[in-house]
This record gives C-alpha cells, sequence and structure tokens, in this order.
C-alpha cells in the first residue's frame, strides 16, 4: 500500500510479540489490520520474525475464517446467514445485495468501496435479517430497503 | 433551571439496541438535554432482552423506573416535554413499570434473572454501577473461605456448563484442584460459535464484570494465576467492552497481585478468535490460544490435567461464569431451588426466528417449550402455524409440534435428539422447509469441520451433496437411507463434538418430517413452499381464500384476481419473485 509504510510497522510489530507464545494468531490480525488482508511477502516476515516455517503460518492463516489472502475493499459488508436470518430470508438480501453492488460473495467492487462476505453469525439474530458494514449493524432489513444502506458509506 | 439531580435517562445500547438505531436516540438526547439547559444524568446499558422493542430507554426519577419502547429520535422530544418536564408518564409507549400494566409484561412475568441480572440495568463500561449491585461482593467472600469449600458450593447448587455439554461445573473445578502442579490456567470460552445464540455477548456488553468476578472466583477454586478469555473477533463491542471492564478492574485491584490483600493473584488476558466454530471445543480453544490451527486433540489427557502449554487448565462457558458470582453471594441452596431435579437453576434462551418477540430470556429450567415460545415469546410472527423449533444450532435438533409441551431440562432435550446446547431458540413456522434446514446445517458443519477425521471431513459433505440434490428436486429413492448410514458413521468415528453431532440435524428432522423428505424426493414438492426449485408458482384452488393479497403484493401485475374468484399467476409475467408466496396467508401458492 502507497504510503502506509507497512513493512517498517510489521517489522515493529513482530518485535513486539517476538518470543512471546501463542503470538502468531494476534500478529497475523495486526497484520490484517496493516494491509486488509495478508500478503505473502509479509507471511514469509512473519514466519522469519518469529522463527517459524512459511508453511505453518500459511496453514493457521487458511485455518481461520477471518484472514484473507487478497486485497478487500474500503468497506467490508458481512452479510449474516446464521440460523435465525436463514429462516428470514438472507439468501434474498444477499442476493439483492449482489444485484445492487454488481459483485458475487466474495468479491470486491470495481471502484474498491466494498467487499461483500457472507458469514455465519454476528449474533444479532433477534433482529433478522442482519448485516454488517464495517462495525456498525444494520437489523431488520428486506430485499427492497438493503441497498440503502451502502448510502452511508 | 429545574433541580433533576435525581433525573437519569439510561439508553440501550447493547449490539440490537445499536443496530435498531441506539445511538441516534442518544445523541439526539445528549443534544436536547443540552438545549434544554437540564441537569439530566445521560447513561447506557446493556441489552434487557427485549430485542423486539428496541430501541429502549428508561427514564428513573427518584429510583422510579420507566422502560419506553419503539423509541426513535422524533419521539425524545415528547418524553422530555411530558415525562422529565411535568412528571406525567408517556403511557402508550411504554413497556415495563411499576403500577403500569403493558402488552409486555408476560414478557417477564416466568422470568428470573440470574445471569442477566444487571444486563439492561447497570452502565456496563461503569465498574462502580457493578459494585454498587453487589459487584465483587462473591470474590471477597470466596478469598475467606477455602478453595475445598468454594469447590463444594457450586458443585451443591447444582450448575452444569451452559456452554452446550452440560457437565457439572463443580465437578470439572475439582478436577482442576486436584491436578498437580504450581502453573494452572482459568479460560472463559467466548467463542459463541452457535448460529442462532447471542447470550454470551449480551452478556459480555451488558455486564462484563460479572464475568471477570466468575472467572476469579473459580481461578481462586482451582488455584490459577493466569486467565483467558477467548472471545469472538466478530463480536467488537463485547471485546471493547471487556478490555475496559478488565483495565478498571485491574485499577481496584480486583486483577493482579494479592487481590484484595490476600495472597490470591491473578492476571487475565483477552484473546480475540479469528472465525474457526471448531474452537468451542476446548482442546481446540487451546491450541488456538496457543497460536496453532485450532484442531481438537484425543482426550484423554483432559485440560484438568494437561491443558494450555500442558498445563492443568479450566474452561468454562460465559453464561457458566455469569452465575458465580451470584451463587457465591446467595448461598448454593438458593440456586438450586430453581429448576428441575437433574438441572438446577436457571437458563438464559436466545428467541429468534418466526417469533413475535425475540430476545433473550432468563428462565428456571423446567418450563415448557410451550410457555417459552408461546408465553413469553408471544408466538409466531403473522400468527402463522408454529412448525418446530430449532435448538442446539448445528448439534442440535428440531423439535416438532408434537412435542412442544417438553420441559426444558437437560434430559428432556435430549430426548427429543436435540440438545440443550447454549440455548438458542430459532422457532419456524409452516413456511420454513426442514430439509432446507437440515441442509443449512450440514452446510455449516461442513464448511467447519477441521478435516482431522475422515468421515467428519469428505462425510459431511457427502451429506450436504445429498441434501442439495433433495431440495433441487433431484433426490433419489435411496438417499434417505444413505443418509441415516453416513449419519451413524461420522457420529461413531468422529473425535469431537462438532463431527459427533453434526448429523444431528438431519436425524431429527428425518425422525419428525420424514414426510417432507418423502414430499421432495417422490413428488417433487416442497411442502412449505420454500425450495426454489421446486416452485411452480401455481394457485392451489381448493386453499386459495380469494383475498386479493397476491394479486396486490406482485410488482409485475402478473396476477389476475377479481373478488370471489380464485387467483391465477400468468407465468409468461411471472419473474419468479416469491412475493405472492410470502404473501399468501393461507399456503394457497406453491
Amino acid at each position: 500500500m502507497v504510503g502506509c509504510n507497512c513493512e517498517t510497522k510489521l517489522k515493529g510489530i513482530l518485535d513486539e510479540y517476538r518470543g512471546k507464545s501463542g503470538s502468531l494468531i494476534p500478529v497475523l490480525q495486526k497484520t490484517q489490520d496493516l494491509y486488509g488482508y495478508i500478503p505473502k511477502e509479509a507471511m514469509e516476515e512473519i514466519a522469519q520474525g518469529l522463527g517459524m516455517l512459511t508453511s505453518e503460518v500459511y496453514g493457521v492463516v487458511t485455518f481461520y475464517t477471518q484472514f484473507r489472502l487478497t486485497p478487500v475493499g474500503k468497506n467490508i459488508i458481512k452479510a449474516c446467514h446464521g440460523t435465525a436470518c436463514h429462516v428470514g430470508g438472507a439468501k434474498a438480501i444477499s442476493e439483492a445485495m449482489e444485484k445492487a453492488l454488481g459483485i458475487k460473495n466474495g468479491e470486491t467492487t470495481k471502484d474498491k468501496k466494498f467487499t461483500l462476505e457472507e458469514v455465519a453469525c454476528l449474533g444479532c439474530c433477534s433482529l433478522a435479517p442482519v448485516v454488517m458494514i464495517n462495525e456498525d449493524t444494520y437489523a431488520n432489513l428486506s430485499e427492497s430497503n438493503v441497498a440503502s444502506i451502502f448510502e452511508n458509506y | 433551571m429545574q433541580d433533576k439531580e435525581n433525573y437519569r435517562i439510561i439508553v440501550g445500547l447493547g449490539s440490537c439496541g445499536i443496530a435498531s438505531g441506539g445511538r441516534k436516540v442518544y445523541q439526539k438526547i445528549k443534544e436536547e438535554i443540552k438545549k434544554r439547559n437540564i441537569k439530566v444524568l445521560l447513561e447506557e446499558t446493556g441489552c434487557v432482552g427485549m430485542c423486539y422493542n428496541e430501541v429502549l430507554i428508561e427514564v428513573v426519577i427518584n429510583g422510579s423506573r420507566i422502560l419506553y419502547k419503539d423509541i426513535n429520535p422524533d419521539k425524545v422530544d415528547r418524553i422530555l416535554d411530558e415525562h422529565i418536564g411535568k412528571g406525567n408518564v408517556v403511557n402508550e409507549w411504554v413497556a415495563k413499570a411499576e403500577g403500569i400494566a403493558t402488552l409486555d409484561d408476560s414478557f417477564f412475568a416466568k422470568q428470573e434473572r440470574i445471569a442477566l441480572r444487571n444486563c439492561g440495568v447497570i452502565s456496563p463500561e461503569s465498574i462502580e454501577e457493578y459494585i454498587d449491585r453487589d459487584g465483587y461482593k462473591a470474590i471477597e467472600k470466596a478469598v475467606s473461605m477455602s478453595r475445598e469449600e468454594v469447590v463444594k458450593e457450586i458443585l451443591n447448587s447444582g450448575l452444569r456448563g451452559r456452554g452446550g455439554a452440560g457437565f457439572p461445573t463443580g465437578m470439572k473445578w475439582r478436577f482442576a484442584k486436584e491436578a498437580k502442579g504450581e502453573k494452572k490456567y482459568f479460560i472463559c470460552n467466548a467463542d459463541e460459535g452457535d448460529p442462532g445464540a447471542f447470550m454470551d455477548r449480551s452478556v459480555i456488553e451488558g455486564d462484563p464484570h460479572s464475568v471477570i468476578e466468575g472467572m476469579l472466583i473459580g481461578a481462586y477454586a482451582i488455584g490459577a494465576d493466569e486467565g483467558y478469555i477467548y472471545v469472538r473477533a466478530e463480536y467488537p463491542l463485547a471485546v471493547k467492552r471487556l478490555y475496559k471492564a478488565i483495565s478498571q478492574a485491574e485499577e481496584r485491584n480486583y486483577l493482579g497481585e494479592n487481590i484484595l490483600g490476600s495472597n490470591f493473584s491473578f492476571k487475565l488476558h483477552v484473546k480475540e478468535g479469528a472465525g474457526a466454530f471448531v474452537c468451542g471445543e476446548e482442546t481446540a480453544l487451546i491450541a488456538s490460544i496457543e497460536g496453532k490451527r485450532g484442531m481438537p486433540r484425543i482426550r484423554p489427557p483432559f485440560p484438568a490435567i494437561s491443558g494450555l502449554w500442558e498445563k492443568p487448565t479450566n474452561i468454562n462457558n460465559v453464561e457458566t461464569l455469569a452465575n458465580i458470582p451470584w451463587i457465591i453471594n446467595n448461598g448454593a441452596e438458593k440456586y438450586s431451588k430453581y429448576g428441575t431435579e437433574k438441572s438446577k437453576g436457571t437458563k438464559v434462551f436466545a428467541l429468534a426466528g418466526k417469533i413475535k418477540r425475540g430476545g433473550l430470556v432468563e428462565v428456571p429450567m423446567g418450563l415448557t417449550l410451550r410457555e417459552i415460545i408461546f408465553d413469553i415469546g408471544g408466538g409466531i410472527k403473522e400468527n402463522r402455524k408454529f412448525k418446530a423449533v430449532q435448538m442446539g444450532g448445528p448439534s442440535g435438533g428440531c423439535i416438532p409440534e408434537s412435542l412442544i409441551d417438553t420441559t426444558v431440562d437437560y434430559d428432556s432435550i435430549t430426548a427429543t435428539g436435540a440438545i440443550m446446547g447454549s440455548g438458542g431458540m430459532v422457532v419456524m413456522d409452516e413456511t420454513t422447509c426442514m430439509v432446507d434446514i437440515a441442509r443449512f446445517f450440514l452446510n455449516f458443519t461442513q464448511n467447519e469441520s477441521c478435516g482431522k477425521c475422515t468421515f467428519c471431513r469428505v462425510g459431511t459433505r457427502r451429506m450436504l451433496e445429498i441434501l442439495n440434490r433433495i431440495v433441487e428436486g433431484k433426490g433419489k429413492e435411496e438417499d434417505i437411507y444413505l443418509l441415516e448410514e453416513l449419519s451413524s458413521r461420522i457420529i461413531t468415528t468422529s473425535l469431537c463434538g462438532l463431527g459427533q453431532t453434526a448429523p444431528n440435524p438431519v436425524l431429527t428432522t428425518l425422525r419428525y418430517f420424514r414426510n417432507e423428505y418423502e414430499a421432495h424426493i417422490k413428488e417433487k414438492k416442497c411442502p412449505a413452499h420454500s425450495c426454489e426449485a421446486l416452485l411452480r408458482f401455481e394457485v392451489i384452488p381448493e386453499l386459495c381464500k380469494m383475498c386479493g393479497k397476491c394479486a396486490k403484493a406482485c410488482p409485475e401485475n402478473a396476477i389476475k384476481w377479481e373478488k370471489k374468484q380464485v387467483a391465477m399467476i400468468d407465468k409468461d409475467k411471472c419473474i419468479k419473485c416469491r412475493a405472492c408466496i410470502t404473501s399468501c396467508k393461507f399456503m394457497a401458492i406453491e
């Protein structure tokens, strides 16, 4: 990323956690905060910094759903597909969002503004169906009104 | 300027309150207080459980509390004018108040709030308010007791693990206490992964100190000096409030060295999970804290003997821990008076799905499903017909209408084929297809299988493929047999709870709704009129009540209808949007 100074910052993160046990996941979380995803080069850097094999790092990255291997848009839309949202019509909501944004689940809009992700459960079940954009939750959505939530971004 | 020293307005700002617009209401009240130059304390609180009535605000005047429902910024002025200004309660918006009867009273009538005692009452970001309600008194009492006495108290209370398995908490503590080793760990499992359950989120968002205090008591009892809260990263508000609560507790020496002058010390860390359902399993959770792939391992040795970094470790769920301080303060005997013989105390349930009053309730064990769903939950949305309630998430099952009078305790629920689980209750009506629900859960477990055991990894995928073809109308006669066969193999050959219970949603729906599977396979029909591939978009003349709702709902004017005539769908115009099916209250369009 231009102007991020990410590499120096990553070195700082590694210095902070070096020698501490169980630090791989927090290091990866901070790395993702930095880049928006986990680039291959960062995985190599982390492996070296924490004294691990790159394959071990890659194994952890691919195990957890939080970690991404590709860049994302500025805003991340999480469409809840938990049980209550499923029963409440999450599929139709996702389809409406795909249509409005012109992308499929997992993709990013051309202007890099939004990335659309289906997630398991956001824990707002009594207000289903629910969508989260970054850290804001939108509740009781319907096919017809869901696109309006993008206007805030 | 009026003296409103004792006037307080509290806005519900749990995740559900915020999602319903709570912050805007809060902001509006803040501005108005400033503009009107009145002395009113504005505070926030967690979830009181009435999610269906959000945004909720409470006006407290000299200790008398009035809870208002469905508040938006436009309603704020009237409350400030009439209630704060003139002392007149705005009756029509009241959800709960002493001396005022409301329709929502029945929501609370059968509840007993122990784990949720402070949720929606105190400000979760204020340790003072927690302390005012007997907070941190229990740890004070506990450190004056012997460790064995503490374990005995919890054992006698009959408390069983609220995360799902229902193992007696006191017994777990005893194993960890008796394990040899200088260094021990105490972990709180806040990796609430069950889709459909959100009590752990609400407890942490609404009353984080009760969880910390529960951990302190447990750590003291087993002899641990270090602990972790493993919390889902999907719950940003809960994470934020935990960090805040921990630093407040450290400032006051409820955490740290020589707590309350005793020789008990406890250091607490927060670990944010990275998204893996299997990490709810103890050994997988431990692997995850250690920074590895969260895969379960063979037990024994159990974590009580060899857990985190091979040290004796105890793990309890959030709700379990929130009960602990209450039990120590009020005594095991009082706690065990609630509930049934084998399931003591209260349990929190998350009501969601096609239920009128979705939210969080805490009831004594032993109520019937009917009491919870109809008396408390208000019955089914749009007055449709109740079909089933899903309990226990991906490890659980669907309990049909014929068993609605089942009492809710660990053993009775297990007997139905479902499990108590963490307490999610997703209610389904006649429009929910049970084959699709089974498919939904198998899709989930298949995704979340860590891949270690072959039958869980491959078997769940094969089951999903079968279910996919059934809902697509391509099911074969032998598919039901195949599902049953695969189920029994996966159950017997999986290492951890995820695989051992993954087939449950299929098995319970096969047990109670076999006819729906058969209808999909043999008649290529979905009785719930839900599976897309099987919809024909035709009106069933015998069921049509000629009300015309479908014609009004159709965005393409594709439905011909006149008074006293059966509706007709013009297939050339129909775009298959399902608006007609959703609008029909008589299941007359298939």
